[in-house]
């Protein structure tokens, strides 16, 4: 059984269709790239699918269950995280702090009113671990504010892998940091995803970075998907080449 | 007789509308410019009806009337507007301007400094005695209506809020500083990139809204006393004025009053001791159903 | 790092729980002395200053750990009071702890109610959905003058009251300093329960996720964070705490009115809290027991009080926007680091 199913999904922006009509399946343990020029609707599909949107009409199947009109923490619930494009993070909280959080609210714990947060060991282990596995271990005290760029983004997507999901919702996980610390937070990222065996859909510019990593790349167009398939044979598919125009130099440094 | 009540209380109510629509509307032009929630907005109508007050009821209007006669009181009357609106040139450049980057915390609090400040001064400059202006009213007389006397003057301030309406409504949607302020309050970093002075825009804008409540006070004073506490009292009416039309909408302004002037004078005739309650919870029920009031938007 | 027990926002993870409590035992010791240095009338000022403390730390849990202005936290210290006003005089209770009882009951009911609506909206809608409401209960105290006494208010008279389920008492002479003594250790007693309690929840998985909340609500909801459910939860527990204050506050002042009900009086609970910095836990206390004097010698020395505490208001926020601690706090830090 596919872990996420998408059923004729639409979301539409007055004429603009942002989704249109999307149907993907994602497999457990998969890694997928979502790919497209920019306005192809990869950020709202993972919008409408983590509940940040909410779907004109269509079906969301998540492990077979229907959470078209489920909230935004049923969802967190039952297994679905995300990252943000726009590092989106808890400023005046700690790294450490930030990562506390989504395992305390993972286990259940934020209920807990009369007991001290940074007493519990149990917690307080795995966000140390958590940061260790996203080299923030150095940044443990330092207020989310004062990080640097690609240390927000690292914090962004470990506060979202901290909450054990089934799947994750990577959004331009490198946009806006410089080439060169590009590679080294994929890799951190895609040894921690595919160490602990997380399903995870990634949207990405980089053409290299999306080769490198997925097991399946979707490439979507006008809020549509227009192919799919393994890295070679998207890389061998002219007509994704023609839409990517920017990227095709890309696949041509690459061969 | 029925009738008659009838027609007094309508009266009354749009007395009390105009007024109201006068504060109300003052207050919404600001937080649609600006985003600030004016907490000394009450106080500065109440400076408004003090000034208006001393000027016209005290020895200055003794002096003018004997001149001018009535005419001169007249021409007396705009002159609690005229200090507020000055008064508004100078707060905004110095109190509020260097807050504008901060969180609303800090607006809520300067004002409500400053509410503070000009409450006493009033107590300072005026006395705790009660002022009127009522040589003007008491110069106009009454009309009957029906077998019943009513206050010629009252008719006077229901069409100073008709004329207040209609000129504002021109003034924002048919002048060109309208349209700067519409662009501003929409978009204000889009406006400064147009090559629109902002700074300026702000100041002319609080002082706009300062003198449009100033005159508010300035209106009612010659049937009603300025009192000490009358600011405090009205800024929540007229909260829930804007709170039912919507914060930062003229139209959401007049229709707010309306509303809250019919049920206030309602409120006193049927159910006096819920009569305030009854309105704080109107305000209440409207911001949970549509937080953007009747007209207001996002 | 001398002043890291105060910054409890700042970039250590836990707070230095040993060296914050050596603070507060000296703090505690002082307090707990105090009544035998000072005179009775210094006494009374710092009892008033305390319960208005409990009052500022429960407004500070919405304002400075959720992000939510409320100007109407007027209606839950009334409440508090109101309702002992009510045991009192209609049930004849006199056992302080079954006002206090009674209190906490009143103010969270309110705050429960009123919560529920207010939470569903944030920044400044928040802020005149509170003070609407808080208007709400002013006009009908205002206004329901045989049940409430309307502007007469209600007397508590504290010869009546008994403190510790009757073993103190304040019949027969000189029962006025009995009081001032007795109720002064009293309140200190429940201030500093209060405190913990409160310093507690911020520390709590809870309080943690109430910052998320403040810091960015969107991403709370995306971490599982149920968030409009957990504003009324701290809506709650500031209001209640809130309404403690209103309990604790009447005996001293032997009369409840209307004008607690007002919502100047909730300006003058954000006054207090912004004075201290509401960045800080220990800023509300600081800031509540300095406005307390502030306002009495205000009060004493000038006809035109208002005035001078609006000035002070106004410079506050153009000069020393963190308030007393938060200013003090990053003098410490900054002296620190040179050092």
């Amino acid at each position: 059984m596919n872990l996420l199913e998408t059923v004729h999904l639409k979301r539409y922006f007055g004429d603009t269709r942002a989704v249109d009509d999307v149907s993907l399946s994602v497999a457990e343990g998969e890694f997928v790239s979502l790919v497209g020029p920019n306005g192809a609707g990869k950020t709202s599909l993972v919008n409408v699918v983590s509940a940040y949107l909410k779907a004109d009409s269509g079906t969301i199947l998540f492990r077979g269950a229907d959470l078209t009109h489920a909230s935004v923490t049923d969802r967190v619930k039952a297994g679905i995280a995300r990252s943000f494009q726009i590092v989106n993070l808890f400023d005046d909280l700690s790294a450490f702090d930030n990562v506390a959080l989504a395992i305390f609210s993972r286990q259940g714990k934020t209920v807990n009113l009369m007991a001290l947060a940074h007493l519990d060991r149990d917690v307080t282990a795995e966000a140390d671990h958590v940061l260790a596995q996203f080299n923030l271990s150095a940044k443990r005290s330092e207020l989310a504010r004062d990080l640097a760029q690609g240390e927000r983004k690292l914090l962004d997507v470990a506060l979202a892998y901290a909450l054990r999901p089934k799947l994750l919702f990577l959004d331009e996980p490198t946009s806006g940091v410089s080439t060169r610390d590009k590679g080294q937070i994929m890799d951190t990222i895609a040894s921690v995803v595919r160490g602990e065996g997380i399903t995870a859909v990634i949207v990405e510019h980089d053409m290299d970075v999306v080769f490198k990593y997925s097991d399946r790349i979707v490439v979507m167009h006008q809020g549509a998907i227009l192919a799919q398939g393994t890295p070679d044979e998207i890389r061998k598919n002219e007509q994704v080449a023609m839409i990517l125009i920017g990227s095709a130099d890309a696949f041509a440094r690459k061969d | 007789m029925t009738g008659t009540i009838f027609v007094i209380q309508l009266l009354n109510a749009l007395f009390y509308a105009a007024v109201l629509f006068l504060i109300a509307a003052g207050l919404s032009l600001i937080y649609g410019v600006m985003r600030i929630v004016n907490l000394a907005h009450g106080s500065l109508y109440a400076l408004g009806a003090y000034v208006t007050a001393w000027a016209v009821g005290g020895a200055v209007g003794a002096a003018v009337a004997g001149t001018l006669g009535q005419i001169g009181l007249f021409l007396l009357l705009p002159i609690g507007a005229i200090a507020v609106g000055v008064l508004g040139a100078v707060i905004e450049p110095t109190l509020l301007r260097p807050l504008y980057r901060r969180s609303e915390e800090y607006h809520l609090l300067i004002t409500f400094g400053l509410l503070m400040i000009i409450e006493d001064m009033l107590k300072l400059i005026f006395g705790g005695t009660p002022l009127t202006a009522s040589n003007i009213m008491d110069g106009l007389g009454s009309i009957s209506v029906g077998a019943l006397p009513y206050p010629t003057y009252n008719l006077l301030v229901i069409a100073i809020g008709v004329a207040a309406a209609v000129g504002l409504w021109w003034f924002v949607y048919r002048t060109k500083f309208g349209v700067i302020l519409r662009a501003i309050s929409q978009d204000r970093r889009m406006a400064a990139a147009l090559g629109i002075n902002v700074g300026r825009v702000y100041v002319q804008a609080f002082a706009i809204g300062c003198f449009i409540t100033g005159l508010g006070g300035a209106i009612v004073v010659p049937a009603q006393a300025a009192v000490l506490g009358m600011g405090v009292e009205w800024l929540i009416v007229a909260f829930v004025v804007v709170v039912i039309g919507g914060l930062g909408s003229l139209e959401g302004a007049l229709v707010g009053a309306l509303i809250v002037g019919i049920a206030h004078v309602a409120g006193i005739q049927f159910f006096a001791e819920i009569e305030l309650a009854v309105l704080y919870l109107i305000a209440t029920v409207v911001l949970m159903v549509r937080p953007t009031g009747l007209f207001g938007r996002a | 790092m001398a002043n890291a027990a105060l910054a409890t926002t700042g970039p250590r993870t836990g707070p230095s729980t040993g060296r914050l409590a050596t603070v507060a035992i000296i703090i505690l010791l002082v307090l707990v002395a105090l009544p035998r240095i000072v005179d009775p009338y210094q006494t009374v000022l710092v009892t008033y200053g305390l319960a208005m403390a409990i009052a500022a730390l429960g407004f500070n849990l919405l304002l400075g750990y959720t992000g939510l202005l409320s100007f109407g936290h007027s209606a839950y210290f009334g409440a508090g009071a109101y309702t002992v006003a009510f045991i009192t005089r209609d049930l004849a209770v006199q056992s302080m702890e079954l006002c206090i009882l009674g209190g906490l009951i009143g103010a969270c009911v309110v705050a429960a109610l009123f919560g529920f609506v207010c939470v569903r909206h944030t920044r400044i809608f928040f802020g005149i959905l509170t003070l609407a409401l808080s208007q709400v209960l002013w006009s009908l105290a205002f206004k329901f003058f045989w049940v409430t006494g309307g502007t007469d208010g209600i007397r508590v008279a504290y010869a009546k009251l008994t403190l510790l389920g009757g073993m103190i008492n304040f019949a027969g002479p000189g029962s006025y300093q009995r009081f001032v003594f007795a109720y002064y250790y009293y309140v200190l007693a429940v201030f500093a329960i209060a405190a913990v309690v409160m310093w507690v929840i911020v520390h709590s998985p809870f309080g943690k996720a109430l910052q998320a909340i403040r810091d960015n609500e969107v991403r709370a909801g995306f971490v599982g964070i149920p968030v409009r459910r957990y504003r009324w939860i701290a809506f709650i527990i500031s209001g209640t705490f809130t309404g403690i204050a209103g309990v604790l506050w009447v005996p001293l002042n032997g009369l409840t009115t209307p004008d607690i009900l007002y919502w100047p009086f909730s300006g003058e609970l954000v006054f207090m809290t912004v004075l201290g910095g509401f960045r800080n836990f220990t800023g509300p206390i600081v800031g509540a027991v300095l406005f307390n004097y502030l306002k009495t010698y205000a009060v004493a020395s000038s006809e035109y009080w208002q005035l001078l505490l609006g000035v002070v208001l106004v410079a506050l926020v153009l000069v020393l926007p963190s308030g007393v601690v938060g200013t003090f706090a990053r003098l410490g830090r900054r002296f620190a680091r040179r050092q």
